[in-house]
């Protein structure tokens, strides 16, 4: 029968297009797990539990880095304390009470547009802002309200996202019981679709704690010798310390291992935060079945 | 014993533990029109889909049994299925031509078996809009997107597009469900005219259309094909209680 | 009961407000960066409080920013090329008058240093005089050039970046907007096709067990900081670099492309297999049915269906990488110059603003001068984004 003969090119061509494309990207992956490993690897024998609660010393050459790792906590905590109820109050406003119009464009393509700002203009404008004109000075609360600002279109649109997944029967029921707006949402609609609201709130934590250039000028210092203590005091922070260590250590030998112990500690964090995001995910989403 | 078409041996089908089809024995003969008839979700679509192997496409399917084309088990791990559906055309539910003009629709079945001559592919083209009795309509726009004519004039389009690769086999799966009355009766004249050339397979929920362009009719149930045979006699003398009991639309 | 409308009220009160912050936020970003960005044009490229003087007699009346640079580096020595007399240039700074006058001429408290520069200038036609405005005397017999503020012809044509040169700075963002261009369009051509490759492994050929490792191992590649990136690149790809090509240094573009290829590959792939996924079963079904091969169905089907979120994955890629800073600052070697080759060191924007903020005296020149960066940058982004949109919008149609 005819259909019995193997067909030449065509089949031969899938299988040189499909497996070029495993290769591809299984390199891809490849590439991930080379920077992970290299950095684990690199950065293990740094760390002890000296490295993660000891000042620097000497020149940081030496010691810890306690207080880059209280430093990003810090501004990790003060922008999630202003983004957080921003973003949801705000992806709800959008979601259940705007109607289309207008406003709701406007407002729709202004998120997307704050989101893709660069992260260096964030760090300008929160100079020129929070730094200068509110005169708070190079501190957490600038570097907070930059970073939350940045990373609030994304707790926006999870939120929107979480919001949408919620069948618009669940909220008839509940307004044909004669309850209102605000209890719906509060009583019907979040119960449902908190799960994602939180881990996108997770995501966006490790987003903040990775971020170098906006804390550039409105936050971050090379290099202080106490803890912070008010929330208008400059911070060391992990990711600009080691920007700080590999650019512009006085000696790059000694600094070298500081600087792979710090790279690991950021990374551990950015992991640590995924793993927690997608636990979370899977809890809630057994939960619900 | 007469050579058929198409046909299927105690053949089983598994959406991962759900058995949609039930030890299906079936024949069709050269250049018949078969019908197959039955209540939502008994398998038509699925037994349908088996002679083509679209169903490959789904995950966790998996199959016992044989369907044969031509004699040939399609399941045997000989057959290349790319050829087999050059041989086994298919027109779906919906009439789904490729947003591209109408040209390249009917065309694209030859460019991808790797055909390049030009006037052999215009030549085919014109035939087939030809035979789908869809030329007169398109013959000045043909180089207009598919997705500006009407839902019956697609489907006729997405029938064209089928018998360009010169198929001996048409399976269709409710063909005329998403169109107008006038449509559905070009569709059906359609059939009718394709059966010289094509052994057919028709799904459809519509007992009228059945009982009008069939040769013989197949009644599914559960998974099951209870009866298949002449359909007149299905038609006027059943010999399954429900049969009788679906055509006079007691169920289903 | 009225109570409870007064919550409700409030708490939408609270809703609306919280949702307008994005839009505020953008007005100011807006407002902040034109207000110090703008100035930077009605400002000349002199410092404030000093000026330059040439002999009245200098036929010379007019000097660009440039020419003043060049006077001063050395490169332009004769007045005749900048339209003067044929002349030797003769400098006349605080060095040359502490070196011409003796300390008793000037006065113990320099209060003489007026009359000494009046006397040389007026002694010597070939002078430019560069002083403090307070050095020169009340009815100055030579005359001081006024220097026009920075044209915007100047700004974006100028080839040359020394933003901290004396006496007159140059602010000539060509190189910075070439050296982004270069760094960012070479990057986008590493990470599209592959990462379009494994948009269509994930989406069309890959398991459901591989799909379910590769899923979170690209959002860990997107969350991994790009001051990690520019580390990752500064200790195992710039050596990688250097050796491979043997230069001298192996900081360079190059190096920044990879770099930001690799952190392009996250949004590409995601949106580029979201893309891939939207395309309609029935189409593959109506390709496969007719005989095509899987590969031919999504080379011929697929992908031109996908065509317009492919496009959205390119300009998002492409967004992402003009404004990323740190990595980039790490590992191009950041000269100023414009851009000859791959294979050594350039400067992009971002890269420019990050290095040299902290440094610019604040509301000065430079300091203008990198918030009218900022405001490029901001409007570059802007502009994808709105594609971006647009290109959405179309499709929902
Ligand atoms: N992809 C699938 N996965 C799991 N089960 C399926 C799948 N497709 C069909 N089924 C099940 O198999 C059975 C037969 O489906 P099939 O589509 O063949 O029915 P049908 O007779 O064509 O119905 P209809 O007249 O509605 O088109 C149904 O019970 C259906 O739920
Ligand atoms: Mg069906």
């Amino acid at each position: 029968m005819k259909f019995l003969t193997k067909q030449r090119g065509k089949q031969l061509k899938q299988t040189l297009a499909f497996g070029t494309f495993r290769l591809v990207s299984f390199s891809v992956i490849g590439v991930l797990f080379l920077i992970l490993g290299f950095i684990v690897v690199r950065g293990l024998p740094a760390i002890s539990w000296d490295f993660l609660t000891k000042m620097p010393e000497n020149g940081m050459t030496e010691g810890g880095i306690l207080p880059a790792i209280v430093g990003t906590l810090c501004l990790v905590a003060g922008s999630m304390i202003f983004a957080f109820p921003v973003g949801v109050f705000s992806g709800i406003y959008i979601n259940e009470y705007l109607k289309e119009s207008w406003f709701k464009k406007l407002v729709r393509s202004m998120t997307n547009n704050l989101a893709g700002v660069p992260s260096i203009v964030f760090g300008l404008f929160g100079m020129a802002l929070f730094v200068d004109q509110l005169d708070f000075g190079d501190s957490i609360l600038a570097g907070s309200l930059t970073l939350g600002l940045m990373v609030l279109p994304v707790i926006i649109r999870t939120t929107e996202e979480a919001l949408k997944t919620v069948d618009d029967s669940m909220r008839l029921g509940s307004y044909a019981l004669g309850a209102t707006k605000l209890q719906t949402i509060r009583k019907v609609v979040l119960p449902i679709c908190y799960p994602n609201i939180v881990t996108g709130l997770i995501l966006s934590v490790s987003r903040v704690s990775g971020e170098t250039a906006p804390i550039l000028f409105t936050a971050a210092t090379y290099f202080i010798d106490r803890l912070p203590n008010s929330i208008f005091d400059q911070v060391m922070a992990l990711p600009y310390h080691l920007y700080v260590l590999t650019t512009s250590g006085t000696d790059m030998e000694k600094t070298r291992p500081i600087a792979y112990g710090t790279a690991l500690v950021l990374i551990a964090i950015v992991l640590f935060v995924n793993l927690l995001a997608n636990s979370a995910r899977r809890y809630f989403n057994n939960k619900l079945k | 014993m007469p050579n058929f078409k198409v046909e299927a041996k105690n053949f089983n089908l598994y959406y991962s533990e759900f058995q949609a089809l039930k030890n299906i024995q079936f024949q069709a003969e050269e250049n018949t029109i078969t019908a197959f008839i039955g209540p939502s979700g008994c398998g038509k679509s699925t037994l349908l889909r088996s002679f083509n192997r679209m169903n490959d496409l789904i995950p966790g399917v998996r199959t016992e049994g044989e369907t044969l084309v031509n004699g040939v088990n399609v399941y045997d791990k000989s057959v290349n299925v790319d050829e087999l559906r050059k041989q086994v055309g298919m027109v779906f539910q919906k009439p789904n031509p490729f947003p591209k003009s109408i040209f390249e629709n009917v065309a694209y079945a030859l460019r991808v078996d790797g055909i390049r001559d030009k006037r052999y592919i215009e030549e085919k083209v014109v035939n087939s809009l030809q035979q789908a009795a869809l030329w007169d309509e398109v013959k000045d726009k043909l180089k207009k997107s598919a997705n500006a004519l009407s839902g019956g004039q697609q489907q006729r389009l997405c029938i064209a597009r089928a018998l360009a690769i010169a198929p001996s086999i048409l399976l269709m799966d409710e063909p005329a469900s998403a169109l107008d009355p006038i449509s559905t009766s070009k569709i059906e004249e359609l059939i009718y005219d394709l059966k010289r050339n094509y052994t057919i397979i028709i799904v459809t929920h519509n007992m009228q259309q059945a009982a009008r362009v069939s040769d013989r009719t197949a009644f599914f149930y559960l998974g099951e094909l209870v009866e298949c045979d002449e359909t007149k006699t299905i038609f006027t003398n059943p010999k399954s209680l429900r049969t009788q009991n679906y055509i006079t639309g007691k169920f289903g | 009961m009225t109570l409870k409308k007064i919550i409700e009220r409030f708490s939408e009160g609270i809703l609306f407000t919280s949702s307008t912050v994005t839009t505020v936020a953008v007005l100011f970003i807006v407002i902040f960066l034109f207000k110090s960005g703008i100035s930077l044009f009605k400002t000349s490229s002199i410092e404030e409080g000093y000026s330059l003087a040439l002999n009245a007699r200098n036929p010379v009346k007019k000097l660009t920013s440039g020419q003043v640079k060049d006077i001063f580096n050395g490169d332009i020595t004769n007045w005749k090329e900048v339209g003067g007399k044929d002349q030797d240039i003769q400098l006349f700074t605080l060095d040359e008058l502490s070196a011409a006058y003796t300390e008793e001429q000037m006065g113990a408290k320099f209060e003489r240093l007026p009359s000494c520069v009046e006397d040389y200038v007026s002694k010597n036609e070939n002078v430019i005089t560069f002083f403090d405005n307070r050095y020169y005397p009340k009815h100055f017999s030579g005359h001081l050039l006024e220097m026009p503020p920075i044209s915007f012809k100047e700004f974006f044509l100028g080839r040359e970046w020394y933003p901290t040169a004396i006496p007159a700075a140059q602010f000539g963002v060509l190189p910075l907007i070439l050296g982004t261009l270069w760094v960012t369009l070479l990057a986008i051509l590493i990470a599209l096709p592959i990462g379009l490759i494994t948009a269509i492994y994930m989406a069309e050929v890959a398991s459901e067990r591989v799909r379910r490792i590769f899923k979170p191992v690209i959002e860990l590649l997107a969350g991994i900081p790009s001051v990690v990136y520019g580390f990752f690149g500064l200790v195992v790809l710039v050596p990688a670099i250097q050796q491979l090509f043997r230069l001298p240094v192996g900081e360079t573009a190059l190096a920044g492309s990879i770099i930001l290829a690799i952190m392009a590959l996250p949004t590409i792939i995601t949106v580029s297999e979201d893309a891939i996924r939207a395309t309609p079963v029935s189409m593959k079904e109506a390709s496969l049915a007719l005989g095509a091969s899987h590969w031919q169905s999504v080379q011929y089907v697929v992908l031109p269906y996908a065509k317009s979120g492919i496009m959205a994955a390119f300009i998002l890629g492409v967004g992402r990488a003009v404004g990323e800073t740190m990595a980039v600052l790490m590992v191009t070697g950041n000269a100023a110059v414009m851009p000859h080759s791959f294979l050594e060191p350039v400067r992009t924007i971002p890269a420019t603003i990050a290095a040299e903020l902290g440094e610019a005296p604040f509301g000065g020149m430079h300091f203008k001068a990198l918030f009218a960066l900022g405001i490029i940058l901001f409007i570059i982004t802007f502009i994808f984004n709105s594609l971006v949109e647009m290109i959405k919008s179309k499709n929902n149609q």
